[in-house]
């Protein structure tokens, strides 16, 4: 009796509850093709997604950290160390592109590894503790490169944010941006959705004692969410490397970023609700925002206030959601 | 002592949604005496005390203070009235001075700076009701007092509020013998002053040294309302001897019971002492006594969550001092939660997500989540089903499920875990009574398929209704054990300490 639910009703509830981002998402694409139709070609729309992979996966890694309960503000500095470091450890030789994109997997690891161990075993709170992180990782990258950065990143490096392959069957143009977050994007929904670990993840966000008390091994569970979001900012700090240039400022403002599109994609701040699917919806919803203010002409100061003002409505949004 | 009551309440009835909290409650103090309020947890007294404060409005019946019709909208109108309540948890500002505490709210100022020396002597004046070497000082902060020092320095803005009628909410239940005999100086003294005190407590001992008059409280009326003190034996008389008997389960036939599977051996932590036990395969052992005497902390201590500090556990002979509640789960033992929302559930999360987070949490992480090892061939939709589970939808959070079923979620949670020990805290714990009764039928089936079963709750008739053995604790130690059959009085009489007293 319990499973029993009918099939039809099932799947019409379900329609109703497609996450509106996407409606959004598409309201905003039309109005960017009604602008600009040259949005329709492949250059334009291929662009566009070259343009937001770094935000989507940034974000969909910072959807482990805000289901476990907690935020993670230090992914934009790690951006930043990446690009940096990459720059100062390549030092123009191609020879080196693969280990020094190993070597930054590895410095990200590290990085959530604290992150996580901070606020899981010493229990400060994660909005201090990344704060922290965030802080040190910035000053680690300022005194390796000695506040000016040196050598370049090579074109193998850059290749994964800026490399597009021309001609490509029915599509037309094929970034290999757009490889990396559907590959990306993959393995975080997986991870999230279709693993032990996703679930868990979202019992100890939704009530850490309740979970410990249920034998959730919850130092372990949240340590790793963390790790999560830190090689998702390395990730996204490779792609971003391929079309900015190398400065101390390449992640500044993308935590935020980050977390207003996982929001905007309905997750739940302070724990228990969270997609990738969503979180990626979110992103590129932001990305189209920006196109979009990007368009009609409006300078950097205002796409902060409107993002400011996105974060506040999707988190009041999300409440009154919750609330009803 | 005057003749006429100084308050008094008349006809109280009150009810929370699915409990009649309170009916046709009269109750009454003079000026100048010591009325002892008692009955067992759930009793209605901590809601009587807050009509009489003005936190609830009573559905029907009247109050009057001082012969005049009182209906206070508002605690803070019951206080300026000069009803006082000092409850367990003090509401003193932890960081403030002892003064400053003794002025919240209506701080002396000269112009418009604080006036310290004031608050200082001020504070002096309020503490003389102590008289001399209660060792108070007012510049002190909170914090660094004692529990007794700062029920004292409560007990003293009570009064320099003006409290005529001062309400104590169990006064000793975290006081020492010296600063009890202390206390019990202090009332004495507010009696002399012509206060009405109206004093919760359990035990009896403590009647008999202040009380001037006794009402008994049971299940939300008046089971006794006398104007002298009698023996303990009669006040516990008419606290107990509530009439459950068709909601449980028949005990376990002799055969039934096996060899002990959980061995205790002089255990203990900061709130236990010297605990040894024996829990046996097939027997439901419940563990009674009153608020604060260690029941929970026993069960904390046993699934790892406030662990024994020394002492000797097994489990089927194997070492099982566990250091956290992953390691007694993997080794046999659970626990279900006294609360329920709080500890037990993982509320937006889905009913079926809410049954399986065990069986996952001690799967491989990268595993599939809806065939963890443990539930792989039964499926805890099965384990649901055994247990009779209402639910409409699995897929829907668990918040809205009904208590009874959110506790056999919780239930099935740990079958699936095939435990050799089930720890139950409260288990019924608002409930419904034909959800309780439906409990009660899985506790008995789990004993009878070989488990053993603890059953930790404040609800006295439950723990003798469904245990087959009690053990009774008593400020962090057992001391005691009744079979099945013995009667609640023998019970209540060990818990509060006074066996001597009900012995004839």
């Amino acid at each position: 009796m319990t499973d029993a639910a009918l099939p039809r009703p099932r799947r019409l509830s379900r329609l109703l509850r497609v996450n509106p981002i996407w409606l959004v998402l598409l309201i905003l694409i039309g109005a960017i093709v009604a602008l600009n139709p040259d949005f329709t070609e492949p250059q334009g729309y291929m662009n566009f997604l070259r343009r937001a992979a770094p935000l989507c996966i940034l974000a969909a890694g910072q959807v482990f950290v805000l289901t476990s309960g907690g935020f993670d503000l230090s992914v934009g500095s790690t951006i930043t160390l990446t690009v940096v470091g990459a720059s100062m450890l390549l030092y123009n030789n191609e020879a080196a592109t693969w280990w020094v994109i190993l070597a930054m997997l590895g410095a990200g690891g590290v990085i959530g590894l604290v992150n996580g161990l901070v606020v899981a075993l010493l229990r400060v709170p994660s909005l201090i503790a990344t704060l922290g992180t965030m802080i040190t990782v910035s000053g680690i990258g300022l005194m390796w490169s000695g506040g000016a950065p040196r050598g370049y990143l090579t074109d193998g490096f850059r290749a994964a944010g800026r490399f597009m392959w021309r001609d490509v069957p029915v599509i037309g143009l094929l970034p290999a941006a757009l490889l990396v977050l559907i590959g990306g994007g993959a393995v975080l929904w997986w991870l999230m959705h279709g693993t032990n670990y996703g679930r868990l993840l979202h019992a100890v966000g939704d009530n850490p004692e309740a979970a410990r008390l249920a034998g959730v091994p919850v130092a372990r569970v949240r340590v790793l969410a963390f790790v999560v979001s830190s090689l998702s900012a390395v990730v996204a700090g490779i792609l971003l490397g391929g079309f900015s240039g190398v400065s101390l400022d390449v992640g500044t403002g993308y935590e935020l970023q980050a977390i207003t599109a996982a929001v905007l994609g309905g997750t739940q701040l302070l724990g228990g609700r969270g997609a990738v699917g969503a979180a990626l919806g979110g992103a590129l919803t932001l990305t189209a925002i920006f196109t979009l203010l990007n368009f009609l002409g409006l300078p950097q100061p205002v796409r902060e206030v409107v993002q400011g003002l996105i974060l506040i409505s999707a988190v009041a949004l999300a409440v009154c959601r919750r609330d009803a | 002592m005057t003749d006429a009551p100084m308050f008094e309440m008349r006809g109280i009835a009150k009810a929370f949604p699915g409990v009649q909290a309170l009916s046709d409650v009269s109750f009454a103090a003079r000026s100048g005496e010591v009325h002892a309020l008692v009955g067992e947890n759930g009793a209605g007294k901590s809601t009587l005390m807050r009509i009489l404060s003005g936190v609830y409005k009573p559905d029907a019946g009247g109050m009057t203070l001082d012969g005049r019709p009182f209906a206070p909208s508002h605690p803070l109108e019951a206080r300026s009235a000069g009803i006082a309540v000092i409850w367990q948890e003090f509401s003193l500002l932890p960081d403030r001075t002892v003064a400053e505490n003794l002025h919240l709210g209506r701080e002396p100022v000269r112009g418009w700076r604080l006036d310290r020396r004031a608050m200082r002597e001020g504070a002096r004046a309020a503490l003389a009701v102590f008289g001399e070497g209660h060792g108070i000082a007012p510049e002190l902060p909170v914090r660094d007092l004692s529990v007794a020092q700062q029920q004292m320095v409560e007990i003293a803005r009570a009064l320099a509020y003006g409290a005529r009628v001062l309400v104590m909410d169990e006064p000793t239940a975290a006081l020492d013998e010296a600063e009890c005999e202390r206390l019990f100086t202090v009332v004495d003294g507010l009696r002399a002053r012509g206060t009405a005190v109206v004093y919760i407590t359990h035990r009896m001992g403590e009647i008999a040294r202040l009380a001037t008059r006794v009402t008994v409280l049971k299940d939300g009326r008046v089971s006794a309302a006398l104007s002298h003190v009698p023996p303990a034996g009669e006040v516990i008389a008419a606290m107990v001897g509530r009439d459950l008997g068709q909601f449980f389960p028949p005990p376990a036939a002799p055969g039934e019971i096996g060899p002990p599977v959980l061995s205790v051996r002089h255990a203990g932590n900061a709130q236990l002492r010297g605990i040894s036990f024996d829990l046996r395969a097939g027997e439901i052992t419940g563990f009674a006594g009153i608020q604060g005497a260690g029941r929970t902390a026993l069960a904390m201590a046993l699934f790892g969550v406030d662990p024994f500090t020394v002492g000797e556990v097994t489990l089927s002979g194997v070492f099982a001092r566990f250091a956290s509640p992953r390691e007694a789960v993997r080794a046999g033992l659970v626990l279900l939660p006294g609360h329920r929302k709080a500890q037990g559930l993982m509320l937006m999360q889905s009913v079926r997500d809410n049954g399986l987070v065990s069986p996952r949490a001690f799967a491989p992480l990268a595993g599939n989540p809806s065939r963890p090892p443990a539930v792989d061939t039964t499926g805890i939709e099965e384990l649901f089903r055994a247990l009779d589970l209402r639910a409409g939808d699995l897929d829907a959070p668990v918040r809205t499920l009904s208590g009874g079923n959110q506790q056999k979620v919780i239930v099935a949670r740990w079958l699936a875990m095939t435990p050799r020990v089930l720890v139950f805290v409260e288990p019924t714990r608002g409930i419904d009574v034909n959800a309780k009764a439906s409990i009660y039928t899985i506790m008995r089936d789990l004993a009878r398929r070989g488990s053993a079963v603890m059953v930790v709750s404040s609800d006295l008739p439950e723990v003798m209704g469904v245990s087959d053995r009690i053990l009774v604790m008593r400020e962090g130690r057992l001391v005691g054990e009744t079979a099945r059959g013995a009667s609640e009085a023998e019970v209540m009489a060990l818990a509060t300490g006074h066996a001597e007293e009900v012995a004839v």
